[in-house]
């Protein structure tokens, strides 16, 4: 019988604990392939957050250290400079990212850290409870923002691919989405791509993955896609912001 | 028993930092026991300098100088109204007359005027007042030999200013000769 | 081979390179700067890498990292700079990786100021961080000591899979005395770091370098192991150096630069016909309680003499276990103890001078 379909060796064969309907399970397997097709899998260390994938550490079939909230840009750093020749990746979310951790993603890629984060924005903190993060969105209403995020009090939603796409060291920053299979396409391709920029040499290299968070945006994982496609792509328009000699 | 505690203390580029090293290199270059401490602060110029030294026979137990000094070097007004009352009785202060008009108001400190700025400005150098107030410390204590401090100023010289070693040296002679009379 | 004049912190530079440390990150801050400034100099001649993190949080994680892929790796930084780092070293020593932190301690509290103080000893005996941990705390009294302590900082850090920390002060980083880098054999068999993250090489079984521990009873396990590794270092780590207890009438307790001028008012005291010993330690964690055994049974008094309010006090009074008066002489903010002060004190403590 022929083999349609496999899991990637990329994966470990732990259950993972995300909620039903989430798409960090997309996007793992998405990272996992890349690995396994790029041949570096046993060259690979992954750097987990804190947040809904700090147990990312043990999906991931490659060697794997996790870091305190905000900071897995200075631990990847670490690893690298010790390692130059081994395919380093962060995996973080919004507000790992892009709250506590901003100064270590903007420094990353100011030093054209030759490393790759795959930065899961799905506009919310998860795992301690749909608080708000800086890229829930005008309106969005979260546990800290029970009138919904307002201008006034809060600011508007931080862009953080255009963002980084300032800095020249940001070799390659792209934003996708895991709402459609074109969409999953499209974003397994972007991330084969970063590491590709990785493996290259290049520097720095993102991708923003727009993500659902079905129990704490209070929606069916059906209507939490549909919920993405609506509201957060508007806002967070996807596509490729910088490529490896480009200048923008 | 050879136990000397040296306060260099100036403005910010007057060497006072250099002076202070030389004799603690000196003192090493001659098995003895040393340590140079300096005194740091904000500012990265100007402002006062000043660095404790020790050179001794036994083991150095503290390198902080509190009010013990055997000898304060004052190249500015500023210190020696600082450090004149940290010297012990009997002790020495050596005075910049270039830049410090005032006398030394203790009877209890034996004090020696060197003009180093005049004498530097007449070897065609300024810079090198440090080191005439240096040659004139030495000649009055002999806590370590002009020989050792040569040495110590070649390594801490280097290749690139080798040329100016001629100098340094005769501006050490020249405050020597003052301490001779 | 011969002494050398050195900066205190250039030679913990110099002499953690010649204990094999090839990593360094770090961060400016007064009074420690001539540290990474040399290191920034002198990593790339053997082969290492200097970075300027971003900030103090930023250095210990990617200490953190470095360690994790199987470096020895270092950092350095000042008491304000410490208290920042205390996230990242938790996390090392949560995930049980070596790494040695240099502390050149500064006054506090806040921003406090840039001359030597010793008011970090709460900071660095305690843990620091979160969490049931400690850290191995060498605090040298001279430069020579610290440069001798070093390699021996890199190998028990490996050997325990635990961070340590040197502590100076101002004055000694910014001192010059002669050192002797001298040739020393490591006392510990070090294991091969098979933990590390490497990369699997598709031959063996995904490293995980990791704090988290979300069953309470797997978190329980794990802090016991760590207690019994620090039981480990209170057995075989401590180190001091005791002087002239015999007929001590007072014994004063001191560390780091402080015991130097100490010293200095012992002699004096001898001279005017009082006796008194010092206990020096040299690891502030694990404390050298037994030395406490030493003092004389007719010891008037145990004086603890520090560059701060009174923070190893406590460690004192809990060593000497009520069987003699312990008492405080200390200066703060910069502020240098001298030796008259000490002897004062003492003077105070035998009634009057004799």
């Amino acid at each position: 019988m022929a083999v349609v379909y496999q899991k990637s060796k990329g994966l470990t064969d732990k259950e993972t604990h995300y909620c039903p309907g989430c798409t960090h399970g997309i996007i793992h397997k998405l990272v996992a392939e890349v690995l396994e097709e790029l041949g570096v899998l046993g060259d690979t260390i992954g750097v987990a957050p804190v947040g809904c994938s700090v147990l990312a550490y043990d999906y991931f079939n490659c060697d794997m250290h996790e870091a305190s909230h905000g900071r897995a840009p200075a631990v990847a750093t670490g690893i690298k400079r010790v390692l130059p020749d081994k395919v380093v990746f962060t995996y973080q979310g919004d507000g790992d990212l892009a709250s506590i951790g901003t100064a270590e993603i903007v420094h990353v890629a100011h030093r054209g850290e030759k490393i790759t984060t795959i930065f899961v924005n799905n506009a919310i903190y998860g795992m301690t409870g749909g608080q708000m993060a800086p890229t829930t969105l005008i309106g969005q209403r979260a546990t800290t923002a029970p009138l919904g995020r307002t201008v006034e009090h809060s600011g508007m939603p931080l862009r953080v691919s255009e963002m980084l796409a300032t800095i020249d060291g940001a070799a390659f920053v792209e934003r996708v989405a895991v709402d459609t299979p074109a969409n999953i396409r499209k974003a397994k391709k972007a991330i084969k791509e970063a590491f590709q920029c990785q493996l290259d040499g290049k520097g720095f290299s993102i991708v923003e993955v727009l993500s659902t968070c079905p129990t704490n945006w209070g929606m069916t994982p059906i209507d939490a896609l549909k919920w993405l496609n609506d509201n957060l792509i508007p806002y967070y328009p996807m596509g490729n912001f910088r490529r490896p000699g480009e200048v923008k | 028993m050879l136990n000397e505690r040296v306060i260099c203390a100036g403005f910010g580029g007057q060497g006072v930092m250099l002076m202070g090293q030389l004799i603690s290199y000196a003192g090493m270059i001659e098995g003895k026991e040393v340590s140079w401490l300096p005194s740091y602060g904000p500012e990265m110029r100007g402002g006062t300098a000043n660095c404790s030294v020790m050179v001794s026979e036994r083991p150095i137990g503290s390198p902080v100088i509190t009010d013990d000094a055997t000898v304060a070097i004052v190249m500015n007004l500023p210190s020696l109204d600082k450090f004149e009352r940290d010297i012990i009785s009997g002790g020495k202060l050596l005075i910049n007359s270039s830049l410090i008009d005032k006398k030394a108001s203790r009877s209890d400190v034996t004090a020696y005027y060197v003009p180093a700025n005049e004498i530097a400005v007449d070897l065609g150098n300024p810079r090198v007042a440090n080191m005439v107030m240096l040659g004139a410390f030495l000649e009055l204590t002999k806590t370590v030999s002009v020989d050792a401090v040569m040495k110590a100023l070649k390594k801490v010289f280097g290749d690139s200013k080798a040329h100016l070693m001629a100098i340094n040296e005769e501006a050490m002679n020249r405050g020597a000769e003052i301490i001779k009379g | 081979m011969a002494k050398v004049l050195m900066k205190g912190n250039e030679a913990i530079g110099a002499a953690a390179i010649k204990a094999g440390c090839k990593y360094f990150f770090g961060y400016p801050i007064t009074p420690q700067n001539e540290l990474p400034e040399y290191m920034s100099k002198e990593m790339p001649k053997v082969g290492g890498v200097f970075l300027q993190a971003e900030s103090e949080v930023a250095a210990i994680n990617m200490v953190y990292g470095a360690a994790g892929a199987g470096a020895r790796v270092m950092t350095s930084s000042s008491s304000p700079g410490i208290a920042l780092k205390q996230e990242g070293i938790t996390y090392i020593a949560g995930a049980e990786l070596p790494c040695v932190i240099v502390n050149i301690v500064r006054g506090g509290p806040g921003l406090g100021g840039i001359q030597p103080a010793q008011s970090d000893y709460n900071q660095v005996t305690r843990g620091g961080g979160n969490g049931d941990y400690k850290l191995l705390v060498y605090a040298p009294a001279n430069l020579q000591e610290m440069v001798d302590l070093m390699q021996e900082a890199f190998d028990a850090a490996d050997y325990y899979r635990n961070p340590v920390m040197m502590v100076g002060d101002g004055m000694i980083g910014q001192m010059m005395e002669p050192i002797e880098f001298k040739e020393s054999v490591s006392r510990f068999e070090l294991p091969l770091k098979d933990w590390a993250t490497t990369g699997t090489k598709g031959q063996r079984k995904p490293n995980i370098i990791n704090s988290l521990a979300l069953d309470p009873a797997e978190l329980e396990k794990h802090n016991i192991h760590l207690q019994e590794k620090y039981s480990a270092m209170k057995e075989n780590e401590v180190k001091y150096e005791a002087y002239n207890l015999e007929n001590a009438e007072v014994v004063i307790v001191a560390y780091g630069t402080t015991s130097r001028i100490v010293r200095n008012a012992i002699i004096d005291l001898k001279e005017q016909g009082i006796n008194v010993g010092l206990i020096r330690p040299i690891t502030l964690w694990p404390f050298p309680e037994k030395a406490f055994d030493l003092i004389p049974s007719d010891c008037k008094a145990v004086l603890s003499v520090e560059m701060s309010m009174g923070q190893m006090i406590d460690d004192i009074k809990i060593a000497v276990n009520g069987r003699y008066p312990v008492h405080f002489y200390g200066r703060s903010g910069g502020m240098i103890p001298t030796p008259e002060g000490v002897m004062n004190k003492v003077k105070e403590l035998v009634g009057g001078a004799k």
